[in-house]
C-alpha cells in the first residue's frame, strides 16, 4: 500500500537534552487521503510536524516525498516539496492583506525579486474563488475574524501545488458551522488529490473526517489504522494509555438547594438583552451558543469586565451591583476567562505565587504583612487538591502544559472561596485526560456548595457534564434544557435555527 | 465615510498634512517672516539630513527594531572619509568619496545586522552598544580634531557651494536635494515593489510567520542592517556637505528627534507598519516647529518641549482613535484565541 505513497516518515528519531520527543516513529500518506494524528500534549504531534516541514532537524530517520528521500527537510525545501503547513496560530501576517498573506508565500517560493500587487491579488482572487470563499482580500488580516484567518490559511497553502497539507489542531477556535465549513473545504481538496494530515484533541471530529488514524503516545505510535476500526473511546484509550469517559455523569443538585446566583434582565446595547437565570447550589450549569451570539459578553458583564447597562445580579440574596471587576470579585464571583494565558496567568512567575495571586489581601496579618505560613499551607493544600502536574511548586507556570495552567487559573480563583465560578472554554487546548480531571474537579467544587457556570462551545463536554444548558442566540437566552434534554443534536439545532 | 478614511490615509498621513497645514497658516498670521521663499528654503535644507536618517529609522521600525545607532555611524563614515582623503591630499571625486563612505556605513550596519540577526539580540540594546563603541573609536582613533572648510576635499568644497536656485537677497535651494529626493524614492520604490521590502513588513509583523513562510529571515535583516548603514552615510556626507565642516563630535544625540519624527509618521514601534510619506511629513512637521518657533517668537528654549509635546498629542490620537474604532467593532471575534 505504501507504493503510492505521497510523504513517507521512516523511523524518525528526535531527542532534546537526552529526553526522547520521538521514538522510530513511521507514518505514510496516501494522496487524497485525510490522515488524523492524535495524541495529547507533549505525545511528539507538534515535534513531527515540525521535522516534516523542515523547521527542526531530525536525529535520524528519513523522510520520503514523491519517492524521493530526504535524511532533513528545510522549510522552503518542504514547501517546493509541495509540503505545507497550517498552524495552529495561522501564522498570518497581521499587517498585511488578506490578498499579500495568501500569496506571498508562493511569491519566494517563485524566488520572485519584485512584488506586483496585481500579481499577487490575482494569484489570492484565484484561490480564493477556487475554493469558493468571500474573503476581504483587501482587509488587513488584523481586522479579520479567527474564522477567516483560517480560511486565509488555507488558501496561502494551496496556492503553491500543495501536495501534502498539514493541519495543526484547525478546529480550536472555530464554531459548529465553521467547522463544517472547513470540512466540506477538506472534502473538495481530498477529491483534488491533497493528502491532509488533520491535528486534533477532538476525536467526533477526527472520525467523522478520517480515513486513517495515527495515534501518538509519548513519542511512539501506540495504534494506526483505518479510522472505519476505531471508536472515540478506542482513541482516547491509545492516547492516554486508561480509559477515559466522555459519557454524561452528573450528580443529583439537592431540590431545595439555595439559590447562589440570580441574574434578571440584565442587558448591555449591541451585546445581549433580557438575560435571566438563576443558579443553585452545586449546580453545573452550561451556557453555549456560537461565536457572536453574545455568550461571552453576558459572562465578562457579570464578572465586570465589560458591565452590563440593565439589570441586576444577585449573590446568595444580596443584590450587587458590578460595574468593576473588584465589584465582581467583592460580591464573591470567580472568573476564568477565555484566553487564559493572556488574562488568567503571570506566566513566568512560579505555580505557587499564581495561585495566592487574588486572594493576597485575605493572608494579611495585623501588622499588613503577609502570613508567609498561611501562604505556603495554602499552596500546598491547592498543588494537591487540583493534582497540578509539575516537579513542584516553583515552577514558571510558561513551563506547564494546557490542562495544568488551566488547574492553576481554577485553583487561583478557589482559593478566593467564591460562592459562583464561571469558566469560559475551560478545555480550550487541554487534552482529553486533563479534560476529564478539570470537570472532575469542578465536579467536586460543585459537590461542596459553590455554583458552577461553564461557557463553551465544546458541546459534548456540556453534555458531558452540565445539570442545565442555556443556548444564546443573537444576544438572548432562545432555550434551556435540563436533565434528559441535554442531548448535543438538540443544541446544535437549537444553537444554528 | 470610506472617503474620509482614504484621505485620512492608511499612516494617518492626512491628519499630519492638515496639522502641518494649520501651523504653517498660525505662523504665517504670527510672523511675515515665515512665508518667505528663503525661510521655505531654510526648511528644505534643514530637513534632509534628518530625512535620510529618518528613513533608514523607518526601515528598521518597520521590521521591528529600533536602530539609535545610525548618527555615530554617519558621522564615523563621513568623517573618516574625509580626514583621510584630506591627510593623504587625494580627492577621489565626489562620487568615490560618497563611495568610500557608503562602504563604510554598510560595514559598520553589517556588524549590527550580523549580531541582531544571528544572536537575536534586542535591536535598541545592541545599536545603543555600537553607537558607544563606533563613537569611541572615531574620537580615539581616527581624530578628534574638526576639518574646516578649507581643508576639505575640493570636490566635497565645490559639491557645498552647489546651489540649484539662488535668491537675491540671501537664501538658497541646495542640489543636494536632488540625490536625497532620488534615495527617497528609491526607498519608497524598494519598500512597496521588491519581495525584500515586502520581507521587511513581514518581519516586523510576526518573525515567526516570516520564518515559516521561507523568509530568509537572517539573510534579511543582515542585508537590512547593511542597508541602512549605507543610508545613515549618505546622510553623514550630505550633513558636512551642507555644513561645509566636519566635526567628530555631532550628529551623536539627534538620534530621538529623528526616532519621534518617524513615530510622528505613523510608524509603529511594535513593528510592520510605517510609509515613506507618512515620514516625510513627521520630518518637515518637526523641522517645521524647530525652525520657526523663534520667528513667531516663542523662545528656542521651548523647542525640545514642543517636539515633546507633539509627539505625545500625534501618538496619543491614533492610539486613542485606534481604541475607539476597536470599542466599535460589532460583537464578534468573542472566541479568538488566535
Amino acid at each position: 500500500m505504501t507504493d503510492g505513497a505521497v510523504l513517507r516518515v521512516q523511523d524518525i528519531v528526535k531527542t532534546y537534552g537526552g529526553v526522547h520527543a520521538l521514538k522510530r516513529v513511521s507514518l505514510s500518506l496516501e494522496p487524497g487521503e485525510v490522515h488524523c494524528l492524535a495524541g495529547e500534549n507533549g505525545s511528539g504531534k507538534s515535534t513531527l510536524i515540525k521535522i516534516i516541514s523542515g523547521v527542526e532537524r531530525p536525529d535520524s530517520g528519513t523522510i520520503t516525498i514523491d519517492g524521493q528521500a530526504h535524511d532533513h527537510m528545510t522549510p522552503t525545501g518542504a514547501i517546493r516539496a509541495g509540503v505545507q503547513v497550517i498552524y495552529q496560530d495561522f501564522s498570518l501576517f497581521p499587517n498585511l492583506t488578506a490578498a499579500e498573506n495568501i500569496a506571498m508565500l508562493s511569491e519566494l517560493a517563485d524566488r520572485r525579486k519584485l512584488s506586483s500587487r496585481r500579481r499577487i491579488r490575482a494569484a489570492a482572487e484565484a484561490i480564493v474563488a477556487d475554493l469558493g470563499l468571500t474573503i476581504d482580500l483587501d482587509a488587513d488580516v488584523e481586522d479579520l475574524t479567527v474564522a477567516d484567518r483560517q480560511l486565509i490559511a488555507i488558501c496561502r497553502a494551496l496556492v503553491g501545488e500543495a501536495r501534502v497539507l498539514i493541519m495543526d489542531e484547525p478546529t480550536t477556535a472555530l464554531t459548529h458551522s465553521e467547522v463544517r465549513r472547513l470540512f466540506a473545504i477538506v472534502r473538495r481538496l481530498q477529491e483534488r488529490g491533497v493528502a491532509i494530515v488533520f491535528v486534533s484533541h477532538k476525536l467526533d471530529e477526527v472520525l467523522q473526517i478520517s480515513q486513517h488514524v495515527t495515534v501518538l503516545r509519548n513519542g511512539e505510535v501506540v495504534a494506526s489504522g483505518p479510522a472505519s476500526e476505531h471508536t472515540g473511546r478506542s482513541i482516547a484509550r491509545a492516547m492516554t494509555g486508561r480509559d477515559v469517559s466522555e459519557e454524561r455523569h452528573v450528580d443529583v443538585v439537592d431540590a431545595d438547594a439555595p439559590v447562589v446566583l440570580e441574574v434578571e434582565g440584565l442587558g448591555r446595547a449591541g451585546a445581549f438583552h433580557d438575560v435571566s437565570f438563576a443558579l443553585r447550589r452545586g449546580e453545573i450549569l452550561g451556557i453555549t451558543g456560537l461565536l457572536g451570539s453574545g455568550r461571552g459578553e453576558i459572562a465578562d458583564a457579570i464578572f465586570g469586565v465589560r458591565p452590563a447597562d440593565t439589570g441586576t445580579i444577585t449573590v446568595d440574596g444580596t443584590a450587587h451591583r458590578i460595574r468593576s471587576i473588584r465589584d465582581a470579585v467583592r460580591a464573591r464571583i470567580g472568573y476564568v476567562p477565555e484566553d487564559r494565558l493572556t488574562q488568567g496567568l503571570f506566566l513566568d512567575k512560579p505555580i505557587a505565587d499564581n495561585m495566592v495571586a487574588a486572594s493576597l489581601d485575605a493572608y494579611r496579618g495585623k501588622a499588613l504583612l503577609l502570613d508567609r505560613k498561611r501562604i505556603a499551607a495554602s499552596i500546598s493544600d491547592l498543588f494537591a487538591r487540583l493534582r497540578v502536574k509539575a516537579p513542584n511548586v516553583q515552577a514558571p507556570v510558561r513551563s506547564l502544559s494546557g490542562g495544568n495552567a488551566q488547574r492553576v487559573v481554577i485553583a487561583k480563583w478557589l482559593d478566593l472561596k467564591p460562592a459562583v465560578l464561571m469558566l469560559n472554554g475551560p478545555t480550550v487546548g487541554v487534552d482529553i485526560g486533563s479534560k476529564e480531571e478539570i470537570f472532575t474537579i469542578l465536579r467536586e467544587q460543585a459537590a461542596s456548595g459553590m455554583g458552577i457556570i461553564v461557557i463553551s462551545d465544546d458541546i459534548p463536554e456540556l453534555v458531558a457534564n452540565c445539570h442545565r444548558v442555556l443556548i444564546v442566540r443573537g444576544g438572548r437566552i432562545v432555550s434551556e434544557l435540563a436533565g434528559e434534554e441535554i442531548e448535543l443534536d438538540t443544541i446544535q439545532e437549537r444553537m444554528a435555527a | 465615510m470610506d472617503r474620509l478614511r482614504r484621505l485620512r490615509g492608511t499612516h494617518n498621513e492626512g491628519i499630519l498634512v492638515a496639522v502641518i497645514l494649520v501651523v504653517i497658516v498660525a505662523m504665517a498670521v504670527a510672523s511675515p517672516a515665515f512665508l518667505t521663499p528663503s525661510n521655505f528654503f531654510a526648511l528644505v535644507r534643514s530637513s534632509m539630513v534628518p530625512l535620510i536618517f529618518a528613513l533608514g529609522v523607518l526601515l528598521i521600525m518597520i521590521s521591528g527594531g529600533i536602530d539609535v545607532s545610525f548618527p555615530a555611524i554617519a558621522i564615523f563614515a563621513a568623517y573618516t572619509t574625509i580626514a583621510w582623503s584630506s591627510e593623504a591630499s587625494f580627492d577621489p571625486t565626489i562620487v568615490g568619496v560618497f563611495a568610500i563612505a557608503l562602504v563604510i556605513g554598510a560595514l559598520l550596519g553589517l556588524v549590527n545586522g550580523a549580531v541582531i540577526a544571528r544572536f537575536r539580540l534586542p535591536t535598541l540594546i545592541v545599536t545603543l552598544g555600537t553607537q558607544g563603541i563606533i563613537k569611541g573609536i572615531l574620537i580615539a582613533y581616527i581624530g578628534s580634531t574638526y576639518i574646516s572648510a578649507g581643508k576639505l576635499p575640493a570636490s566635497v568644497r565645490d559639491a557645498a557651494d552647489a546651489h540649484l536656485v539662488d535668491i537675491p537677497g540671501g537664501g538658497h535651494l541646495h542640489a543636494v536635494i536632488i540625490p536625497v529626493v532620488l534615495v527617497t524614492a528609491l526607498v519608497w520604490w524598494m519598500l512597496r515593489y521588491t519581495t525584500f521590502g515586502r520581507s521587511i513588513f513581514a518581519i516586523g509583523g510576526d518573525i515567526e510567520a516570516a520564518r515559516r513562510v521561507g523568509i530568509k529571515v537572517v539573510r534579511t535583516q543582515i542585508l537590512l542592517y547593511v542597508l541602512v548603514g549605507a543610508l545613515a552615510a549618505f546622510g553623514g556626507m550630505i550633513y558636512v556637505i551642507l555644513g561645509k565642516n566636519a566635526n567628530p563630535q555631532t550628529l551623536v544625540g539627534t538620534e530621538l528627534d529623528i526616532i519621534a519624527a518617524v513615530v510622528l509618521g505613523g510608524a509603529s514601534i511594535f513593528g510592520g507598519r510605517g510609509s515613506v510619506l507618512g515620514t516625510v511629513l513627521g520630518v518637515v512637521l518637526v523641522q517645521l516647529i524647530n525652525n520657526n518657533l523663534v520667528l513667531v517668537g516663542i523662545p528656542s528654549t521651548w523647542q525640545r518641549a514642543a517636539v515633546g509635546v507633539l509627539l505625545i498629542v500625534g501618538v496619543g490620537i491614533q492610539a486613542l482613535a485606534a481604541a475607539r474604532s476597536k470599542r466599535r467593532a460589532p460583537i464578534v471575534e468573542e472566541g479568538s484565541v488566535a
